[in-house]
């Protein structure tokens, strides 16, 4: 039998497999180079640029949670202009299908970002970031508002002929909503989960372990509720999804990819195995072959429900 | 000789041995030639303490010491993490990445070495004394709670301080140091120094006044170890930066007018 066919597609979007590294735990590609071949993997998602560069927020950062992490950084970045000019030489070098994260403060915001860098043929697509938890402006203000997601949707699509992704946020009810209005305004695909909201404290000093007070929850503690959003997105709305939260292994991206999934992003594991991406690859290469399956997609959404 | 190029490894070692120095302070051997062969005094490792996935993130370590192939680690227990490495056994495997960061500059010549050392922040200098290797004298201030937690494995020339005064001098490392002064700042010194951060803000400010250089090697919360997370920021000096500068990338050595503590 031959090698399954891996290649994905995303709207108008062609991967060569459903393998994306997930924005923020790549950086610009650059550091993780060092460990996994990027030209292997389906799609680097950058760390989100915004239109000015951003420090981010005071530390203390980052802190460990029962089988995940918070984190709060702040959408910490070089802005679009050092981006433009330095990461993306170097993102060009990568043989790899580049989509680019925004993140804006403002509906203007996003989408003159997405106009200038519509024009960088290094970028294969966008994905909006409506969903950040650790920033006051921006971020979950949109995130929980579905017409502001349609806003943003509409708007981003109107500068640009690239396929736009919207990052939906698990902290609020009806994500399929928001996943239908991304549809209605001509959206390519959702991504799902974003971080959940959580917090930790230290019950020494009673001070909260993160400087923001809260952070955003990633790793194998949201996968369970990753699975339910995606599941509750593939079952009502016909828009492709790529799978976010808490994908340590192989098996977890199978998993997405049944619930519904065309494609995944694996965040967290990037941190503490930085070959993860080509070790998953593998498994789902192995995982076809021992089930006969010689397109990968046949498994998006081939869950048996009761 | 350490003149190998920075390779970032991922090496699978093997636990050679585990040593209780302190009541609560362990010295941790194991075997990792690839990693060995080119640290640097004050680079660290980003271990994987369980080949489970709880404790999820890798925990950073400073390297303490080296012995041809061998890496030394020296650290307290204070969590999971450090609790699962304090019951390691010869021969258990564990995943490191390293070498990591910015070790201690040592190359250009220099006076004499004053290490400032606070509780477990003495970890970098047994093998920061073995490089100097009676090139330069080597002035070791060393502080801690009491006794019990006052780290002398292989220093040379040691100057404890206590706070309750059970060993040596009573009070700060740094008015230890204040009191010590004639011995080193008019001497080309260079102070290296690492602890915790209250300690380090006042070498910094002990080492202006009396305009000597100073490294301090910081330490953070962090989940990478190699960049891309950005948990491990820290102030820097530069006025109206756009960024915070990184532990893990830009450190954890830095020049004490570099960062703000």
């Amino acid at each position: 039998m031959s090698k399954a066919d891996l290649s994905v597609q995303l709207g108008s979007l062609k991967l060569k497999n459903p393998v994306l590294l997930a924005s923020g735990t790549v950086g610009y590609g650059n550091e993780i180079s060092q460990f996994t071949d990027l030209s292997k993997i389906g799609a680097i998602v950058t760390k989100s640029v915004s239109l000015k560069p951003r420090k981010g927020n005071p530390p203390q950062r980052v802190v460990e949670t029962p089988s995940g992490m918070l984190n709060a950084i702040g959408l910490a970045n070089v802005g679009i202009e050092s981006f433009i000019k330095d990461k993306i030489p170097f993102l060009e070098e990568l043989n790899s299908t580049i989509i680019c994260n925004i993140a804006a403060s403002t509906v203007e915001e996003y989408v003159e970002c997405a106009r200038i860098l519509d024009a960088e043929d290094a970028i294969a697509g966008f994905e909006i970031n409506v969903s950040c938890p650790n920033v006051k402006e921006g971020g979950l203000q949109f995130g929980n508002d579905v017409n502001a997601v349609g806003r943003i949707t509409s708007s981003v699509k109107a500068v640009t002929g690239k396929p736009v992704i919207i990052k939906l946020s698990p902290n609020n009810a009806n994500i399929a909503d928001f996943a239908q209005r991304v549809k209605d305004e001509g959206g390519d695909a959702v991504s799902a989960i974003n971080t959940l909201v959580g917090t930790s404290f230290d019950i020494w000093t009673r001070k909260p372990k993160i400087y923001n007070i809260t952070g955003g929850l990633s790793g194998p503690a949201i996968k369970p509720v990753g699975l339910a959003k995606v599941l509750e997105i593939s079952r009502k709305v016909d828009i492709p999804i790529i799978g976010i939260g808490g994908i340590m292994d192989w098996k977890d991206a199978v998993e997405y990819m049944i619930a519904g999934a065309s494609a995944f992003e694996i965040g967290t594991v990037n941190f503490i195995n930085p070959g993860a991406g080509l070790q998953i690859l593998e498994g789902l290469e192995n995982y076809c072959e021992s089930m006969k399956i010689d397109n990968i997609s046949e498994i998006t959404a081939s869950y048996k429900l009761p | 000789m350490r003149d190998k190029e920075n390779v970032l490894t991922n090496e699978i070692t093997i636990v050679e041995s585990l040593e209780q120095l302190k009541k609560n302070i362990f010295l941790l051997k194991v075997l990792s030639p690839g990693i060995a062969s080119v640290i640097k005094p004050s680079q660290f490792c980003n271990i994987k303490v369980s080949e489970l996935s709880y404790p999820l993130l890798r925990r950073p370590f400073s390297v303490s010491d080296i012995e041809g192939d061998f890496i030394y680690f020296m650290f307290d227990v204070h969590g999971t993490g450090t609790e699962i490495l304090s019951k390691k056994k010869k021969g258990d495997k564990l995943e490191i990445l390293g070498p990591l960061g910015n070790g201690f500059s040592y190359e250009k010549p220099f006076g004499k070495a004053v290490f400032a050392a606070g509780g477990l922040g003495a970890a970098p200098f047994p093998y920061l004394t073995k490089m100097l290797d009676e090139k330069v004298e080597v002035l070791s201030y060393v502080g801690a709670r009491s006794e019990a937690y006052v780290i002398d494995y292989k220093m040379k020339n040691f100057h404890p301080a206590t706070d309750d005064g059970s060993l040596g001098f009573k009070g700060t490392v740094v008015e230890l140091m204040e009191q010590e002064k004639d011995k080193f700042i008019n001497d080309d010194s260079i102070i290296f120094t690492c602890g915790p951060t209250p300690m380090l803000r006042a070498v910094k400010e002990f080492a202006m006044k009396y305009n000597i250089e100073c490294q301090i090697s910081t330490e953070s919360a962090m989940a990478c170890g190699f960049g891309i997370c950005q948990g491990c920021a820290i102030e820097s000096t530069e006025k109206d930066s756009d960024k915070y500068l990184l532990v893990c990338k830009d450190g954890p050595v830095f020049d004490a007018k570099d960062i703000n503590l």
